[in-house]
């Protein structure tokens, strides 16, 4: 069972962990992005591109149940502005053991940050706004699956 | 030939809309041609497209490069590099 899904709601990770685990896996991994209130962060916007995202996330998401056997994966992205604290993206991956789990979890947080339509504004108290910039890291991770 | 055009984040900004109709002026063959269009045509086009090397392009859905030919696509997306996730 694959979830994909994109959109300004808040990520309710208690209910998406129930639902995600209806199957009963034999392990599960997950990982949650929040929003850091570094430096007088006070909003980070995320935009993103209707179709484009979408389609990113959803390619993702096959990739990731082609490659690890997977009885369940779920993958959430919040859009719009958030506070910090607020949950960005929910990456849920289950298998009938942990090895693949812990992978599939990992592809996906990598190659998020490289593959997936999305771009930070970031808002501080003390007036400033600022989109982030691409790091090389980000791209480096994301290298070490292809 | 009419394109719409479609901009994100801070190329957004600087062009002051998020998506225009434009009429492809004759010998713009490439995104790379276009982008060096905009950034000729005026102030605000300038300031977004000052540095190509730093704009990426989806045509039709998929991501390309500066030196993939138009064709006969219908719109659009100029964005910087995403920095998602």
């Amino acid at each position: 069972m694959i979830r994909v899904e994109v959109g300004a709601a808040a990520i309710d990770v208690a209910a998406e962990l129930a639902v995600h685990d209806g199957g009963g896996h034999g392990a599960s991994a997950s990982f949650i992005g929040r929003v850091r209130g570094d430096d007088g962060l006070t909003e980070l916007f995320l935009e993103h591109h209707p179709v484009l995202t979408a389609t990113g996330l959803d390619e993702l998401a096959t990739e990731a149940a082609a490659r690890w056997k997977l009885g369940a994966l779920t993958l959430i992205h919040r859009v719009g502005a958030m506070a910090p604290g607020d949950t960005i993206v929910l990456v849920l991956a289950s298998s009938p053991h942990r090895g693949e789990s812990l992978a599939a979890c990992e592809f996906l947080i990598d190659r998020l940050k490289t593959d997936v339509m999305l771009w930070k504004r970031e808002s501080f108290a003390d007036g400033r706004v600022q989109w982030v910039e691409q790091r090389e890291g980000d791209h480096a991770r994301a290298e070490r699956w292809d | 030939m009419t394109l719409t055009v479609s901009y994100f984040a801070w190329v957004r900004e600087r062009m002051g809309v998020a998506e225009e109709e434009i009429v492809l002026p004759a010998g713009a063959a490439t995104v790379g041609d276009l982008v060096g269009w905009l950034a000729a045509r005026d102030e605000r086009g300038a300031r977004a497209f000052a540095e190509p090397g730093r704009i990426r392009a989806a045509l039709g859905g998929a991501m390309v490069g500066a030196t993939a030919p138009l064709g006969d696509a219908r719109e659009i997306a100029l964005f910087p590099p995403v920095t998602g996730g």
